[in-house]
């Protein structure tokens, strides 16, 4: 379809009505760094939403949240393990005593989506169980579908932890361990921690996956069952230190036991010891700079396929202009979206639409 | 006419079940009722009472007063029970969490009457179980819930001998779903839950026991079904006999009889041609007295128009005269079992009993039944059985007369009336209970009130039994907050599986194939054109823990798409917006069932307008007046569902279109 094709009555017309709404997004982007709630939620909406108007303000968004504080402040934590290992439950704990230290706290609960053939639908959150009865202005919940979108988190997570990032001291994603979740998470988050459930069978299989490599922190929830809990810990405990990655983390194991109280301070020390341990060793900004870039790229591939992004240099050529601009990563996104945006358009076009704007990005790429 | 001279059995226990507004408009319909000859009192108490909250606390507005009477303390049993003589009165009260507190209000009283607490006589419901499974009026977690009930147990066995201290429920299994081999089995399996927990307590000593397995009771259900539920009433009887000889070896056969209450299903009542429940609830009925041996002890029927609000004096009336032409006028009392002797009722017994002993094995092998609750595993089982029969029903396997076929109707005298043809709580029934409460508290003495309450605290942290200090905090005029908050401070909080995780349906018997198939294109299309999948927020606020219908729809909108909030039960509006905001929903579903919907719905939709969510579309569902859903139309409701829509694709359709009209998209109409 060429670009008049989208003043036509077809089914385009459903988007454009609803455009009117969507923010500006420099403004939210203040608004959020206020810790606006309503702002946060609008900043999510926006990241959610794939209309061409909205990306471009994704984009923006994203942008004017950048900078060398993105990359050093807040901690992003990947909570994930096996259903029914009690993660909610711990999640919730530990939300009791970040709050009462002080510390604001977003969340992010991701919950499988049913088969899209099958509607795609999604039943989310239990946030009840994450979140005390009592209304709390220092928290937020946003439950959110994986969308099935390649077997792990949807590539929504990303932005969106990074949203929660620029407003709250400390943003938990929370995610069910499925072999790619914990790949993808490890990609987004600075620390991860595994919840496992003792005697189930999960940790071993876990164990035997391979995917052991990825946590940083281990806690084996229901520690009140005594035994088997602790033969648990001690199985992954053997299992845990490895060679290949960084050798001054200990990979520490946890006994907790969400029900009944205790091990939670325990645990959250051993996640801060984690940021500590990246802060000083300089890697902190640098694996998340990273994080930028591979989610960067996922989100371009996501948008435009492989074309796109030969249209825009190919990918090494992206990363190469990445790296260079490691605090204004998504200026450079929202710049190399629009060039393919325009590129796609004059390819597919006769009547060779130009968008002024975007003249100086053919330089720079 | 010779049948007046024949020998007769003696009817079964004529009840009501009502109270509402205050203690003292409901003490006035009491008397009225016992004046007609009805033969037991049955206490419905408001929603504040049944959960533990005082009339002025936040959870507790627009509830006080609605579905039965408040009673804060002492003072409002009093007035509840004006002129009524305890030591004569036969009295069920519809109380759980909160039933050893009011039953230690009830002793309390005739304590203070002179009363000898031997005589009393009559029923606290107390059973948990069926709470976190249907009814919803939770408030500890099951380890101290089922302490509580243990406790008044082991009181009321030497202290109030003839009171029934526990009910077991499998009434409200069925309104959640339940099959009739389910009801026996969850049933039987809470029984044992029960009796092992006395047990375990060690206060009963071996020869005791039998008494209080003879004082357990059960509280039924009767559905349209007569013949199967008549069979299920008698398979009952033969399971808890063998259960009771074997399991706890009571040798006297009279100490294992099946002793059951019965109010008759609720579910089928339907609100298009309200007169046909009238039939509906003779036959659920001819169920509960046609077996002999089988036969209800006590019998409440709900009234003709239960689908569409409160019923009227009138209509409480019309029900209890069903259950005298069944008793006085019919020869139904002169005769053995009729039903002894015939091999079909006997293979359907077989059947029933047979099903319920496999399923009762497996919640045994999960641990039991308070694990399988736990684990969630119930509550699916009974999501899945209610979602089965809305297919059904949906589908026209499953006829309901005026609902889903036979619908042309000629206009019904009978809801012309200008009250709606419904009761009305009084409006102020709410003010004039927190002023009463409030004054209450000033007149009482407050060191001794401490001092109670500091010896309810100790026996919940102890092994004492709850009932004498309790009783206590009754004598010293300790509120029902008051006691509530104190168990809270004790024993926490807790909050079941909402069970709609279900495996979604891929069969065709999801609706109609095409209509589901349909829905799922107008929902991923219509997320589509917004920018982002449709997300749906379900809530229930205030009290009322019925929480069947929003499950159902739940469920209903996952499996069409829709990316689904369902938080469980009792929220406040401030809760509810607050989810909404942060989890930027298309659409804020509400369920009410508790008749407080106008200032729920509205305290919702202020609180979301302070959010900045006017812009998000509201809808309710529940027993709704017609009256009162033109009011909350105009008030920015988006649409009202009531029982009449039995059809979850309808419903599903136009809450697309809702969320289409409101994002400036044109509606889809009706499904083909």
């Amino acid at each position: 379809m060429n670009a008049t094709g989208s003043n036509g009555l077809d089914c385009c017309s459903d988007g454009e009505m609803t455009q009117a709404n969507l923010p500006d997004p420099e403004q939210l982007a203040l608004r959020i760094q206020r810790g606006e709630r309503a702002a946060v939620a609008s900043g999510l909406n926006l990241l959610d939403n794939k209309l061409a108007d909205a990306r471009s303000r994704s984009a923006r968004l994203l942008a004017a949240l950048s900078g060398e504080r993105w990359l050093n402040d807040g901690h992003l934590i990947g909570v994930t393990g096996p259903p029914g290992a009690g993660k909610s439950s711990l999640v919730c704990a530990m939300i009791r005593e970040w709050r009462l230290s002080g510390r604001t706290v977003g969340v992010l609960a991701v919950d499988p989506s049913s088969r899209p053939e099958l509607g795609g639908g999604a039943l989310l959150g239990d946030r009840i169980r994450i979140k005390n009865s009592s209304h709390d202005e220092g928290l937020f919940i946003r439950s959110l579908a994986n969308r099935n979108q390649l077997g792990g988190v949807a590539s929504e997570v990303w932005p969106m932890s990074g949203l929660m990032l620029a407003c709250f001291d400390i943003v938990v994603i929370e995610t069910v361990g499925v072999g790619q979740t914990e790949i993808d998470i490890a990609e987004i988050a600075d620390t991860v921690c595994y919840v496992a459930q003792p005697a189930s069978g999960d940790a071993i299989q876990y164990l035997k996956s391979g995917i052991i490599e990825i946590p940083d922190v281990f806690a084996v929830n229901k520690s009140d069952l005594g035994a088997p809990a602790r033969k648990t810990a001690a199985e992954i405990a053997r299992s845990a230190p490895r060679q290949d990655r960084r050798e001054d983390w200990d990979y520490p194991v946890c006994l907790v036991s969400a029900s009944m109280n205790t091990g939670i301070k325990q645990l959250q020390d051993h996640i801060d010891r984690h940021r500590g341990f990246l802060v000083n060793a300089g890697l902190l900004g640098k694996q998340r700079t990273r994080h930028h870039k591979a989610w960067v790229m996922r989100l371009l591939k996501e948008e435009f396929g492989t074309f796109g992004l030969d249209l825009a240099g190919g990918l090494a050529a992206i990363g190469e202009r990445l790296s260079e601009n490691r605090s204004g990563q998504f200026a450079e996104y929202e710049r190399m979206r629009q060039h393919i945006l325009s590129r796609f358009k004059s390819d597919n076009s006769s009547s060779n639409i130009t968008i002024k704007e975007h003249h100086h990005e053919q330089a720079v790429i | 006419m010779v049948a007046g001279q024949k020998k007769r059995d003696q009817p079964w226990l004529m009840r009501t079940y009502s109270g509402h507004s205050s203690a003292k408009a409901s003490n006035t319909l009491y008397r009225t009722n016992l004046a007609k000859g009805q033969t037991g009192l049955s206490v419905a108490f408001d929603l504040p009472t049944q959960t533990g909250y005082d009339a002025d606390n936040v959870l507790a507005r627009g509830e006080v007063g609605k579905v039965g009477v408040p009673i804060s303390h002492i003072e409002d049993m009093d007035q509840l029970f004006d002129q009524i003589p305890l030591d004569q009165m036969n009295t069920a009260m519809t109380i759980n969490a909160t039933a050893p507190w009011l039953l230690a209000l009830y002793i309390g009283l005739a304590q203070r009457r002179g009363i000898d607490p031997k005589k009393l006589s009559g029923t606290t419901q107390n059973d948990i179980i069926k709470e976190y499974l249907s009814r919803g009026t939770y408030i500890y977690p099951p380890g101290p819930s089922m302490r509580l009930i243990a406790d008044t147990i082991n009181y009321t066995i030497t202290h109030v001998p003839k009171w029934n201290p526990t009910n077991i429920c499998s009434y409200h299994l069925q309104e959640a779903g339940a099959t009739p081999v389910q009801e026996l089995a969850y049933a039987l399996c809470t029984a044992m839950a029960v009796l092992d927990r006395v047990k375990a307590t060690g206060v009963i000593t071996p020869d005791q026991f039998p008494q209080v397995v003879e004082r357990i009771s059960f509280f039924v259900n009767a559905g349209i079904r007569f013949v199967e539920e008549c069979c299920k009433l008698r398979a009952f009887g033969e399971m808890w006999d063998e259960m009771t000889l074997n399991r706890y070896q009571v040798a006297d056969p009279k100490l294992r009889r099946f002793r059951y209450g019965v109010q008759v299903n609720s579910l089928g009542l339907t609100e298009p041609q309200p007169e046909n429940n009238v039939q509906r609830i003779v036959l659920e009925m001819l169920a509960v007295v046609l077996s002999k041996g089988a036969r209800a002890r006590a019998i409440q029927l709900p009234a003709w128009n239960e689908a569409m609000g409160l019923p009227r004096p009138w209509d409480q009336q019309w029900a209890l005269r069903i259950q005298q032409v069944m008793a006085f006028e019919t020869d139904l009392l002169e005769y053995a079992d009729i039903l002894d002797g015939s091999p079909v009722i006997a293979a359907k017994v077989s059947e029933l009993i047979e099903g319920a002993r496999t399923e009762i094995a497996n919640v045994e092998a999960q641990g039991g039944i308070v694990a399988a609750i736990e684990s969630g595993y119930i509550k699916r089982e009974l999501v899945g059985s209610h979602m089965n029969r809305l297919r059904a029903i949906e589908s026209g396997d499953l006829k309901i007369i005026g609902v889903n076929c036979f619908q042309e109707t000629a206009e019904s005298p009978l809801t012309l009336g200008s009250d709606g043809s419904i009761m009305k709580t009084n409006p102020a029934a709410e003010r004039e209970q927190i002023e009463r409460l409030q004054a209450h508290r000033k007149s009482r003495n407050d060191a001794e009130v401490r001092a109670a309450l500091q010896g309810l605290a100790d026996a919940a942290k102890s092994d004492e039994n709850i009932m004498p200090s309790s009783i206590r905090c009754a004598m010293a005029g300790v509120t029902t907050g008051e006691w509530g908050d104190s168990l809270r401070a004790v024993f926490g909080e807790f909050r079941p599986p909402t069970g709609i995780d279900i495996s979604i349906d891929s069969r065709e018997v999801l609706g109609k194939k095409d209509q589901v198939t349909e829905l799922r294109t107008r929902v991923a299309n219509t997320g589509t054109a917004l920018g982002r999948p449709l997300k749906l927020l379900v809530g229930k606020p205030g009290l009322d823990g019925h929480s069947n219908g929003a499950e159902q729809v739940a469920v209903k909108a996952r499996d069409v798409g829709f990316e689904v909030v369902y938080d469980g039960i009792r929220l406040t509006p401030q809760q509810i917006a607050q989810a909404a905001q942060e989890e930027g929903v298309h659409m804020v579903g509400l369920s009410i069932l508790s008749g407080s919907h106008m200032e729920l719905v509205e305290a919702v939709l202020q609180e979301m307008r302070t959010r900045d969510l006017a812009t998000v579309p509201v809808i309710a569902g529940g027993i709704i007046p017609q009256e009162d859903a033109e009011k909350l139309l105009s008030q920015g409701v988006h649409a009202i569902y009531t029982p009449k829509d039995f059809s979850l694709n309808t419903i599903m359709a136009d809450m697309v279109d809702v969320i289409r009209e409101c994002n400036g998209l044109e509606r889809l109409g009706l499904l083909q």
